[in-house]
């Protein structure tokens, strides 16, 4: 794949040999995350992401996999199998159901700093595209294994949650209200429920894996991105991705499971709602019903609809917050700029960070009880995400005046920190790097 | 950091040298070892995880009332989720045990050396056939004892005589004798070691 100079897979021992001749697993290996793909050499930190959210998959699955070992899927059983059973009895049951539990929220988060990675170089672009829309499969995938895995405590939260969500799709006309009772299996969660809920949320992972494998192997045919947005042009710009990226993924990976580890020690419930230590009841709501923080901002996309135009307010909320998703699939298409990287792209970068700080200010918003200073906010905040894309995004591509490209990787890297750091074209303060190298 | 001013004054030796250990080895065996160790701890919580848990553990004594248990009669008791034969054996069926020579016997053990002292008459051991783990028959009214008048395993045809000892068929050990001990006359303790 991808370089003419990508080392080829060389066994030296003999049992290497012959197993590489009847099975090429190794030299697949290789050429995938080994000596054998070469890498732009100037990635910064925020490349660091994607390995991070496989190594956080990979913490799911392992302590997903031991949980079902210990939970009960039944109505009446549930809870205890997590609070008492897995949280009391079983051994270090307590810490595989704290590690699930923060695990997924941590690979939420890395998984945001990939998308916004990924929004501010232009890695959606040619050709790109499809890694884009393969990511967005696998979050979409994520978000809605992360919710079924939130119903099975089966707590107020949890239960909640569930009849809220499916409550999505009453909203549609005619089809809305037999979807979400076919969905529950009943007219509100229950076994049924419960049942479907557990045996997807153990099945999807791993359909979220094999998409995973998709998605690396078509960033494999073109080959990494970089922060220039540059592509590669000769061996110069690459270093193999052993041992370099590996021992960088390496010692980052060790960092965010730090900040992980942390977590799940010392604020294990940090990040939950305490509600969901309450056992369902299916005839009280929780004063106050928020999802996980992961959600928060399509949460606020969805509360922000609440007058009828044309459609019912239910329906506008349900379709914002699906299209808020969705749109991400044409972004391909709907910034057509030539130039990837967010850094040669002055006015671009401007917004790109008002939309950061938007999609924080509807995560805030999501994340509380609805009050009409809060919907105002949300509703302002959910109108510029849409504006973003659909107007100034378009716009943007057709007037910016990118800065100039560098010529090539290694020329952007090779003269010096403050050259390197700043834009080609804008002028890099020449003082102490300058004297540095003249000494 | 390898920019700074005081970087240029590395002392030569922990430079690369061709020969010798050069300090990039000392941080590469030094991280992948830590990483390996810290690796192999995190895998300790997915095995314990797996042992039996405080609460399992909690049911390792089970207390049986035998004083309704008349001699030829036996019962049945759970003790850690396993079935233990509790028999009061007949004079006949002591005699019977006595009366088999050891050296004929696969697993040679007297009854007197698989029941308490005094307390011959009392044979408890585990309703776990020692070929594969299936329950033997005998235990109950009307049930096939075998032709030794003990057991009689229905899964592979195992036999064990009076004193619960194999005599024929595919088991190689006699049935189990837990520990259990008489805390009155009327009641034992299984799973407690006895004195």
């Amino acid at each position: 794949m991808s370089f003419s100079w990508a080392k080829p897979y060389e066994p030296k021992h003999p049992l290497a040999k012959w197993f590489d001749q009847r099975l090429p697993l190794p030299r697949l290996a290789y050429g995938a995350v080994g000596g054998g793909y070469p890498v732009p050499r100037n990635l910064n930190y925020w490349w660091n992401f994607g390995v991070a959210a496989g190594l956080f998959l990979t913490i799911q699955i392992v302590t997903g996999i031991v949980l079902a070992m210990h939970y009960t899927a039944s109505s009446g059983g549930a809870f205890n199998s997590v609070n008492q059973l897995i949280m009391r009895d079983v051994n270090a049951g307590w810490l595989l159901r704290y590690a699930h539990m923060n695990g997924a929220s941590f690979f939420f988060i890395v998984v945001y700093i990939h998308i916004f990675r990924g929004l501010y170089y232009g890695s959606y672009k040619a050709p790109r595209e499809l890694v884009w829309m393969l990511g967005l499969v696998i979050y979409l995938l994520m978000m809605a294994t992360a919710f079924m895995g939130y119903v099975l405590p089966w707590g107020q939260m949890s239960y909640w949650g569930a009849q809220v969500i499916t409550g999505f799709f009453s909203a549609f006309p005619l089809i809305g209200e037999p979807l979400r009772i076919w969905l529950l299996g009943g007219y509100a969660p229950d076994q049924a429920a419960l049942g479907r809920f557990f045996s997807l949320h153990y099945l999807l992972p791993f359909v979220i894996a094999a998409v995973v494998i998709l998605h690396i192997w078509a960033l494999h045919i073109p080959g990494s991105g970089n922060p220039t947005g540059v592509d590669v042009k000769d061996e110069k710009d690459t270093l193999p991705f052993h041992p370099f990226f590996t021992a960088k993924d390496g010692w980052f990976s060790a960092a965010i499971l730090l900040a992980y580890a942390l977590v799940t020690y010392f604020a294990p419930n940090y990040l939950g709602h305490p509600d969901n230590y309450i056992p369902a009841n299916p005839l009280a709501t929780p004063a106050e019903i928020v999802p996980e923080w992961y959600f928060w901002p399509f949460y606020a996309i969805l509360r922000s609809f609440t007058v009828d135009f044309i459609l019912p307010a239910k329906l506008w909320g349900v379709l914002a917050m699906f299209s808020s998703i969705l749109l991400l699939f044409f972004l391909p298409w709907i910034d057509k700029s030539p130039v990837r990287s967010g850094s040669y792209r002055p006015v671009f970068k401007r917004f790109f960070w008002l939309l950061v700080i938007d999609v924080i200010v509807l995560g805030w918003a999501g994340g509380g009880a609805p009050n009409p200073m809060r919907n105002v906010i949300s509703q302002l905040a959910a109108a510029y995400y849409f504006l973003h894309f659909l107007v100034i995004l378009p716009l943007v591509s057709a007037f910016e005046t990118p800065l100039p490209l560098p010529r090539s990787i290694s020329d952007s890297v090779l003269h010096g920190e403050e050259a390197e750091a700043a834009p080609v074209g804008s002028k890099p303060r020449r003082t102490k790097a300058a004297t540095a190298v003249v000494e | 950091m390898a920019t700074k001013a005081g970087s240029a004054e590395v002392p030569h030796s922990v430079v690369a040298d061709g020969e010798g250990i050069r300090r990039r080895d000392y941080l590469k065996i030094g991280a992948v070892a830590f990483a390996g160790v810290g690796g192999v701890v995190a895998l300790a919580p997915l095995l314990v995880q797996m042992s039996p848990s405080a609460d399992v553990l909690a049911l390792s004594t089970t207390e049986v009332d035998i004083s309704k248990v008349q001699p030829g009669q036996g019962i049945k008791v759970s003790w850690r989720k396993q079935p233990v034969f509790v028999r009061n054996l007949t004079p006949k069926e002591i005699a019977e045990a006595n009366a088999v020579p050891l050296s004929s016997l696969r697993d040679p053990q007297t009854l007197a050396e698989r029941t308490k002292p005094g307390k011959q008459n009392w044979l408890i051991t585990l309703g776990v056939c020692t070929h594969l783990g299936c329950i033997p028959l005998g235990i109950g009214e009307g049930e096939n004892k075998g032709p030794f008048g003990g057991y009689f395993c229905p899964c592979h045809g195992s036999q064990y005589d009076t004193a619960a000892r194999i005599r024929q068929g595919p088991a190689p050990k006699n049935l189990f004798v837990p520990d259990y001990e008489f805390t009155t006359p009327t009641t034992v303790t299984i799973g407690a070691k006895g004195k």
